[in-house]
């Protein structure tokens, strides 16, 4: 089964990222925050267009859902959610 | 024609293309549903329902033809633009009724 730990394991070698967190223990339904600076200059779904990219095959076959919140560097920095 | 030239098709030749599961009068699937709905609230009665159930091929090549792995998919002038969840945001946030009317005017 895959885990909230492999999953991000997964993320931060497909895509540079500055910080990476993920939820989810029924080994199908995740939900990550993602904060990369490839995200920068790009709109919500290029965003997670990056993240689907990086996870490639993954996403069709393991993965059954992913929510996703994306940040940019400065975006995050400003964010209050830390 | 291939699938992902059927698809790219659809897209261009309609203003306002969603993909989902079920149809707009009968949704099989709550985030489908929802997205009708936000169309619906915004005055968009009119636009092109994809029925990814109803079409083995088009459910399986829409995950690759915009690298998006889940549906309902939103297109806007051949341009994804997002899933149940970038939809709802952009709602809340008033961009989404910009961008139909942008997009119809």
């Amino acid at each position: 089964m895959l885990t909230a730990n492999e999953l991000k394991d997964y993320i931060m070698h497909g895509l540079p990222c500055d910080h990476v967190e993920v939820l989810g223990d029924d080994g199908q339904h995740f939900e990550a925050l993602i904060v990369s600076p490839q995200f920068t200059g790009k709109n919500m779904v290029q965003q997670h267009q990056l993240v689907y990219l990086a996870l490639g095959d993954r996403m069709r076959s393991e993965i059954h859902a992913l929510a996703m919140r994306t940040f940019t560097p400065d975006a995050w920095a400003q964010s209050a959610i830390k | 024609m291939n699938v992902q030239e059927k698809i790219r098709n659809q897209v261009t030749e309609n203003t306002i293309v969603l993909y989902m599961k079920g149809t707009p009068q009968s949704p099989q699937c709550g985030f489908s549903g929802a997205t009708v709905q936000l169309l619906n609230s915004c005055g968009v009665q009119n636009f092109t329902a994809v029925d990814v159930l109803a079409d083995p091929e088009i459910r399986d090549g829409i995950k690759t033809y915009s690298n998006w792995p889940t549906v309902p998919q939103l297109y806007v002038k051949g341009e994804l633009v997002g899933g149940a969840d970038i939809v709802r945001d952009m709602h809340q946030q008033g961009d989404l009724q910009k961008l139909l009317d942008s997009a119809r005017g």
